[in-house]
């Protein structure tokens, strides 16, 4: 008998019990549903993950002073000023895995504008900063290193500060405003970037020029920066080697011996953002392992109904082997039989699962993730899961003797 | 006879075993059956009746004794081979006629076609020309329950005929049908011999009998006596219950 033969023979049977049918075809589309609604949860998650650690800056290492091992007694990060201007012009020029390297001074400060106050951060930091957190500029134009080198009193403002400054959706460009008293003219306006992973609101912010900075803001000018270095590896897989290249260049320049503690601090991001995505990727395979069971008891339900069906078409099958039917038609016919009602229920599972994704993106505000790799393993599964849970009933309708099956009653 | 007789039956034993119970239906039955015969085996209930003609539609093998169909020894065939034989030589006819429930005359007529690979058009045609052959040509996409007994064991006989076979088996085709309507079916089966077909059939009323040409009659296993005799003729009543002729 030709496939299509079978496919059709199969067809009919399984539309005469059509309620069974469709009983036995659900326990493969809730676990196919399942299945692709848990990995897109999973999914939406690690986008989510990976956005915010985006928003934080691409393959982005933090270099600070201070000794990391020194435990509490050395005061903290930082508090022992030991990078120089010279060490970042040399992160910045001599490291191969290195792209870009910016100081970031701090500093809290009062802001006015001419009928509004407000307190924030006010960072000094040189262009370079911008291209090293990934952050746009959307209204005006970022400062510039002649700014930088000039010590020129401009400023670029994020979008919370121009909000409690100028209003929502003012455009502050050209005004003056005052940082600490000092008259600073607003040169542009820094992207919506949101929250970071730690809750901290990166749009209130003010950005102005280093030098500007020690300047006006946090004492003279000295030959240590009493901050920290942004640097932004050449790849996200470049980080690991561009830290390497930074400690080897600073305890080379800081002369350290080689029993000495480091005396900075590299934090890399990108490796607290793949211990998060791979808390998610956990997460993931988990809710996947949990929708495959479910995808499992489906095919037992249809191993159960085919067994069912064997005994009670026990007649049929007697009939068909008494007109010439072969035991591998009558194997195949039932195999057909299961494979088509679990290869159906996959198909209207894979609709269902992207549905109950799509409702629970729209809720939890995700992106919607379809993965055509997912969609295929899970029809592919099921099918699976349909030819080995119907192979046991189709193996036991084969070996029926044409007459033991005929005088079944 | 020149020609080797269609079946040859010799020495056939057929025991069955249930657990450590032995039944012996058959004792040594051996038989020969000429193309073109129609044959009517009579007996009581448990004679063997069933059991031989299990074994002559290869349903069944034998236990011991041989059996050649069309010259061909049974015994060595796989049963892939059976299954083939029983498409293409052989056609049944069953006394509760068998046919698939919720599948409408066509379908239930077109079965053996569809286990010989024949395609779908030739397959319609065929179907559709051994029911008009029975007298079913308006019937063709009834379901069984739609249908009279005597139209569902003519479905049978059509399905049993589709596949143009040389013998046809009957266990009791009349059993479950009023006389008027057996007298109908064994016009069926007269015409199919004058074509050339061997017809067997078993039954244990001798009004039915007397429409074969040869009757064989077993007892306990064995066959007792096998006469020929001269055919009554099977003429349908002008007013059978049936409403197509
Ligand atoms: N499948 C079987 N298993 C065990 N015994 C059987 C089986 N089929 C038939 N018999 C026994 O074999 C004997 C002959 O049965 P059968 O050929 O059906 O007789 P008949 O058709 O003449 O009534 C009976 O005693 C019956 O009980
Ligand atoms: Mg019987």
């Amino acid at each position: 008998m030709s496939w299509l033969m079978t496919l059709r023979v199969a067809l009919r049977a399984l539309a005469r019990n059509k309620m069974r049918s469709f009983l036995t075809g659900l326990g493969v589309v809730i676990g196919v549903a399942a299945v692709i609604a848990m990995v897109a949860i999973g999914d939406g998650a690690k986008a989510r993950v990976e956005a915010t650690f985006a928003a934080m800056g691409s393959n982005m290492l933090i270099v600070m002073n201070g000794s990391s091992a020194g435990g509490g007694a050395m005061g903290g990060f930082g508090s022992q000023p030991t990078l120089t201007w010279d060490d970042l012009k040399a992160i910045q020029t001599e490291l191969s895995a290195v792209r870009e390297a910016a100081p970031l001074l701090r500093s809290s400060a009062q802001l006015l504008s001419d009928d509004a106050n407000w307190g924030s951060s006010v960072q000094g930091t040189t262009p370079g900063f911008l291209r090293v957190r990934s952050w746009d500029v959307v209204q005006g134009a970022s400062f510039t290193q002649s700014d930088v080198d000039g010590g020129a009193k401009v400023a670029l403002l994020g979008q919370t500060v121009v909000g409690k400054l100028y209003g929502a959706n003012a455009n502050p460009v050209g005004q003056i405003m005052r940082i600490k008293n000092v008259p600073f003219t607003v040169a542009g306006v820094l992207a919506r970037k949101g929250q970071s992973p730690f809750g901290q609101d990166y749009d209130d912010v003010v950005l102005i020029p280093v030098t500007t900075f020690q300047q006006k803001i946090a004492g003279g000018l000295k030959s240590y920066i009493t901050g920290v270095i942004m640097v932004s590896a050449i790849s996200a897989d470049a980080t690991q080697r561009a830290q390497a290249q930074i400690r080897e260049l600073l305890r080379d320049r800081h002369r350290l011996s080689d029993d000495a503690d480091d005396d900075f601090n590299i934090r890399n991001l990108s490796e607290i953002a793949s211990a998060r995505q791979e808390g998610t990727r956990t997460l993931t395979t988990l809710l996947a392992a949990i929708a495959a069971v479910s995808l499992l008891v489906g095919g037992i339900g249809i191993m159960n109904i085919m067994l069912v069906s064997v005994t009670e078409r026990t007649r049929e099958i007697g009939v068909r082997m008494a007109v010439g039917a072969r035991a591998r038609d009558i194997q195949l016919q039932f195999l057909v039989e299961a494979l088509t009602l679990s290869v159906a229920g996959g198909l209207v599972g894979v609709g269902l699962g992207l549905g109950i994704a799509w409702r629970l993106a729209a809720a939890f505000g995700w992106s919607v993730l379809v993965r055509p790799d997912i969609i295929l393993l899970a029809v592919g599964f099921s099918g699976l899961v349909g030819v080995a849970f119907g192979f046991y009933p189709a193996l036991k309708a084969s070996r029926l003797d044409p007459i033991t099956a005929l005088r079944f009653e | 006879m020149d020609r080797p007789a269609l079946v040859q039956l010799k020495d056939v034993t057929k025991i069955y075993r249930m657990g450590d119970v032995e039944l012996v239906a058959l004792r040594g039955v051996s038989l020969e059956i000429a193309q073109g015969e129609f044959t009517a085996i009579m007996g009581a209930s448990g004679s063997g009746k069933s059991t031989l003609m299990n074994l002559l539609g290869c349903l069944d093998r034998p236990t011991a004794g041989s059996y050649l169909l069309e010259g061909q020894d049974i015994s060595v065939l796989s049963n892939d081979q059976l299954a083939s034989l029983r498409n293409q030589t052989l056609g049944f006819v069953f006394q509760s006629f068998n046919l698939l429930s919720r599948t409408s005359a066509l379908e239930n007529v077109e079965l053996p076609l569809l286990y010989s690979g024949v395609p779908a058009a030739e397959r319609h045609q065929r179907a559709r020309e051994s029911l008009v052959r029975v007298g079913l040509g308006d019937r063709l996409h009834h379901h069984p329950n739609q249908m009279s007994g005597g139209q569902q064991q003519r479905v049978a006989i059509a399905r049993a005929l589709v596949n143009r076979p040389r013998v046809i088996l009957a266990d009791e085709p009349t059993g479950n049908l009023d006389s008027r309507t057996s007298v109908d079916v064994m016009a069926l089966f007269q015409a199919l011999g004058r074509t050339g077909i061997t017809v067997l059939l078993v039954t244990h009323e001798p009004d039915i009998a007397a429409y074969a040409t040869r009757v064989v009659t077993m007892r306990d296993g064995l066959i007792r006596s096998d006469q020929r005799q001269a055919q009554k003729a099977a003429v349908p009543l002008p007013d059978g219950t049936e409403a197509h002729p």
